[in-house]
């Protein structure tokens, strides 16, 4: 080993996560001791969907929801419970939490305090990005305006009391995910930041020469796709555009100040469940973008799990995910050199390209009048619905090729996934149950007259506009819940429901006869059955992943459906009383959160006591295959997963379903 | 093939739509959707049993219209709201265009329009406007008298620029124009009288401050003071859907205009005269120009279906039936002319 570099030349490797949590705020205490034990040098923390939106485990709305895509996370009893015997003092934690990142830092602050920590020794990262989750994520509560102030609130109060926390995380992640372009992920990102500042900024509540602290700390969420060339240059230009615009439009003059400071979870999106083995080199060829040019290096890493299209990874696909990281950063010599980029007329010349493009991106985004307004009116939405069905129109038609999907597809079978539990991890059904009872005897147990005087005054602050932190952090204590806290801004603020972007327009060309042929049938058969095809696609439950209900919503109205979308966050009795009111030939049903069982047979139970069990419902979404197999066996026409990426066929199977449905043959196959 | 027997019963079906069941309701709404003869046939029978007091005498039919991204939808939700809380009960008919290249629909308003609580009180139907030259579809009308046997309040929301659009006020008691802040769009069709004037104009999203009061300053500057009594007098009213203020005073003002058709007893004669040039509309459709020249024409079809005391619909098959008759008793010119058509049955 005589090639080897002492241990001083290397750099610093990145803080190494994995993003977790499930079930219960114990068991996810028990996967983050292991996992750091294995060497993960900070914790990243995934909440599930009622803790993201509001909502306490016995809300209607979080029935079937609870622990499946995080850990429930209801009062101060669960964050001490989270953190036990991991010392907050020294822990540096990131946590996935955005309409109520003020309150589930209140939370972790009071938890530290317990711990006998004081707040101002914390150290993490609140991702306190609302501005995506309008257009992507779907986990907002409020209107764009008072979430922009809860997120000011946030970064006012850390840049004061918590020096080493970073209140924002400016997503670039879930726009990449929604579809977005190199080029747009860098405008919309660096156009929220400047959102967000500008905020700050107005808002009065840091003084002139603590402004640059602010711009400090603002750190951003970054995607890194497999394109890695593209993606090292893309961060690249992320930081020359963000030096650039710290500078001239903040007047930061500090250079340490003005580095563009970033966290990475590689790509979900391109992550296939044919032949899943292939996700692990996509992930470390994902990794490879941001870690290859050191001036543009992430400074945390969190990589999924290569079954990730499949359900919840296991402890084990987790280890494996930790791994890969750690071979990269303590085995390989990357970490030797200065940036090998530099200096590369190719790159550079990439990276130009980049800036220009999102410069120009950024610049309407300014005649739109900034990015809440670009948001409000759905010009932002429009364009990635635009780009994300593009993107599927390439797939389609071979254009764009993945291996797996559309080229390659033979295989043998996988020993990864044939194992008594298919490769994946179950959340324990008990578990909500569980979840209710303990909330409902914290509740028991707690000062009522305290959590009523801590309401109050959080109520009082917040319509007084005073910053919303200290009132938090005392409901925290007193023993407030999630939906407590939710509830009375709620009350106050109002809730939201973004834009869909869905009116694009549709594609002009029939792209292929596959297309024309589906027109055909469908204007056929709604001319037999005596009125145009109309179906209905809503998204049950509280998982706010919009991508896959809004791509079926257009191409089925590229081919002629007339198609009733409901948007995010509906109940199963929100549901059926569209489907009856409409008077829709077949409703389809987007999960992606795991509670597709429970939230199926609710709206199944619903539809048959209004009479309507005869109109044929599908489900789309991350659906193991006994799950599918059970789902059918309920009297569900189809199941779609990521593995059928077809869109035409899948239309082509709707025509079918609702012919069969009304007494009429099906068609030939499609090509 | 499918049989008969999948078609709803028209006599039952009107008799529980009376009975404000909301089942009953959506499958009325699709048989008049549902373009099969016998479909059709019964639709015509469906529509002949609603009581005709309750369609031509009560209830208010409203036309909601304006520009794309002016609020519609969250118009609609917050007088709903304020109707809600009025004890009124709702139906809304959301008009959607088709794409006129796949003929499908993306019919999102009902998005816009969902508050937290399931309110069985509310009926919203989405409908797409097929491109249907002149903008609504024909089924519009026939929906919104079944919804209004069933419902106190019809609200027909539409989207469009310019005259098309404000076809709905061809279909309605009560017109309101949404206007989009800072868009001189509707202004220019209004002083140009491309756009009929509306009963109300509501200048939507006034949490914006000064572009919403600039707006609601022009509007008002080109709408004519009342001549006299007998004119209504087109009130310009701002709102904000997103802050929930001023829809009390929109919905006093839709309130307003409804008392004053009643006070000059033109509820029912408009509603009548609406009914027939629908039902002219659709023998045109179904015998084209010439069918309706042999009938006796436009003018005179138009002044016997809205005199007549009759159900329309009652009129309307007689018409269908007698054309046939002329069409099976022979081709010879003089059958077909407007004497014979006179005469009657």
């Amino acid at each position: 080993m005589t090639r080897e570099k002492p241990e001083s030349n290397r750099d610093q490797p990145w803080l190494m996560r994995t993003y977790s949590g499930h079930s219960s705020a114990k068991a996810s205490n028990d996967l983050y001791r292991t996992n750091l034990a294995k060497g993960q040098t900070g914790l990243s923390v995934a909440f599930d969907l009622p803790t993201q939106t509001g909502y306490d485990a016995d809300h209607p709305l979080a029935h079937g929801e609870v622990g499946k895509v995080g850990v429930p996370v209801g009062h101060i009893g669960d964050m001490e419970t989270l953190f036990d015997q991991i010392p907050l003092g020294k822990m540096n934690t990131s946590m996935t939490i955005n309409a109520t990142a003020a309150w589930l830092l209140s939370l972790y602050i009071a938890a530290a305090e317990r711990q006998g920590v004081k707040q101002s020794q914390l150290q993490g990262t609140t991702q306190n990005d609302i501005i995506k989750e309008y257009l992507s994520r779907g986990t907002y509560i409020f209107p764009p305006e008072p979430s922009l102030r809860l997120t000011t609130d946030v970064i006012s109060y850390t840049v004061n009391q918590i020096p080493k926390w970073n209140p924002t995380n400016i997503c670039s992640y879930h726009l990449q995910e929604a579809g977005a372009t190199p080029e747009q992920e860098l405008a919309y990102a660096l156009s929220t930041a400047i959102a967000v500042l500008d905020a700050i900024r107005d808002s009065g509540q840091i003084s002139g020469d603590a402004f640059s602290n602010v711009v400090g700390r603002t750190s951003f969420f970054v995607n890194a796709g497999i394109r890695f060339i593209e993606e090292c240059c893309k961060m690249r230009a992320f930081v020359e555009l963000w030096d650039q615009l710290t500078h001239e439009r903040y007047g930061v003059e500090d250079a340490k100040m003005r580095r563009f400071r970033y966290g990475v979870q590689v790509n979900s999106l391109g992550l296939t469940e044919p032949q899943p083995e292939n996700n692990v080199q996509r992930i470390v060829l994902e990794m490879l973008g941001v870690t290859l040019s050191k001036r543009a290096r992430a400074r945390a890493i969190q990589l999924p799990a290569w079954n990730e299209a499949l359900g919840l990874p296991r402890p084990w696909d987790q280890q494996w995910a930790l791994r890969m990281q750690q071979v990269l950063a303590i085995e390989t010599d990357l970490l030797e050199y200065g940036d090998i980029l530099d200096g590369s007329p190719i790159i550079a010349a990439k990276v130009e390209q980049l800036i220009r493009g999102a410069e120009a991106e950024m610049e309407r985004v300014r005649e739109e009048g900034g990015m809440i307004q670009a948001i409000e009116t759905g010009y932002v939405k429009r364009q990635l619905v635009t780009s994300h069905t593009e993107r599927m129109r390439a797939i389609e038609a071979g254009r764009l090729k993945i291996i797996g999907i559309n080229s390659f597809t033979e295989t043998a079978e996988s020993p990864l996934t044939t194992g008594s539990d298919s490769g994946i991890m179950k959340v324990d059904p008990a578990a909500e149950r569980e979840q209710i009872e303990r909330l409902r005897t914290f509740r028991a147990t707690r000062n009522t007259s305290e959590v009523e005087q801590a309401l109050l005054h959080l109520k009082d602050i917040a319509q007084s506009g005073e910053n919303i932190m200290p009132a938090s952090i005392r409901c925290a204590h007193a023993g407030v819940t999630t939906g407590e806290w939710s509830g009375v801004l709620r009350n106050i603020f109002g809730e939201y429901r973004a834009p869909t972007g869905i009116d694009i327009s549709t594609s002009k060309m029939a792209g292929s006869d596959s297309v024309a042929n589906l027109r055909e049938r469908t204007r056929k058969t709604g001319e037999m059955l005596g009125r145009p095809l109309k179906i209905l696609v809503g998204k049950p439950g509280l998982d706010g992943h919009s991508n896959g209900a809004e791509q079926i919503a257009v191409k089925a109205r590229d081919v002629g459906f007339e198609v009733v979308y409901e948007g995010i966050r509906l109940t199963p009795e929100q549901i059926v009383k569209a489907a009856e009111e409409e008077g829709v030939h077949l409703i389809g049903l987007s999960v992606l959160s795991g509670s597709h069982l429970e939230l199926v047979k609710d709206v199944r139970n619903r539809l048959e006591k209004v009479g309507l069990a005869e109109v044929p419902v599908i489900v789309g979404g991350i659906v193991p295959p006994e799950d599918e197999t059970n789902l059918k066996a309920q009297g569900i026409a189809a199941v779609y997963t990521p593995k059928n990426s077809d869109m035409n066929l899948i239309m082509a199977d709707l025509v079918d379903i609702i012919r069969e449905a009304n007494g009429l043959e099906r068609y030939h196959a499609l090509h | 093939m499918l049989t008969s027997s999948r078609f709803p019963d028209p006599d039952s079906l009107a008799a529980a739509v009376v009975d404000k069941d909301r089942p009953a309701l959506a499958r009325a709404l699709n048989l008049l959707d549902d373009k099969r003869p016998e479909a059709r046939r019964r639709a015509a029978r469906l529509l002949r049993l609603l009581p005709q007091g309750r369609l031509y005498q009560s209830g208010h039919l409203i036309g909601l219209t304006g520009p794309p991204g002016a609020g519609k939808s969250s118009l609609t939700a917050a007088l709903i709201t304020v109707w809600r809380r009025r004890g009124l009960r709702v139906a809304v008919l959301a008009v959607d265009p088709s794409s006129p290249i796949s003929g499908g629909a993306l019919l999102g308003d009902r998005l816009r329009m969902l508050s937290g609580q399931v309110d069985s009180q509310v009926f919203i139907r989405s409908l797409a406007c097929r491109g249907e030259f002149g903008g609504l579809s024909a089924e519009v009308w026939p929906m919104s008298l079944v919804m209004l046997a069933a419902f106190d309040i019809v609200l027909v929301e539409t989207v469009g620029v310019g005259q098309k659009e404000i076809d709905v006020s061809k279909l309605t008691d009560t017109t309101v124009f949404v206007a989009q802040p800072a868009s001189g769009d509707s202004i220019q069709f209004l002083k140009a009288g491309i756009m009929e004037v509306p009963h109300l104009l509501v200048v939507n999203k006034a949490d914006l401050g000064s572009t919403a009061r600039k707006t609601l300053a022009e509007l008002r500057a080109t709408l004519k003071p009342a001549g006299n009594d007998n004119d209504w007098q087109v009130p310009a009213l701002s709102a904000s859907a997103a802050r929930g203020t001023g829809i009390d005073e929109l919905a006093d003002g839709i309130e307003a205009h409804r008392a004053w058709l009643l006070q000059r007893e033109q509820l029912g004669s408009r509603r009548r005269r609406f009914q027939a040039e629908w039902l002219l509309k659709r023998l045109d459709e179904e015998f084209g120009r010439f069918g309706v020249e042999a009938l006796g024409g436009f003018p005179t079809l138009l002044a016997e279906l809205s005199g007549s005391e009759d159900s329309p619909f009652e009129l309307y098959d007689q018409l269908q039936q007698r054309f046939l008759s002329n069409w099976q008793g022979g081709l010879g010119g003089s059958r077909f002319g407007a004497k014979d058509v006179g005469d009657g049955e």
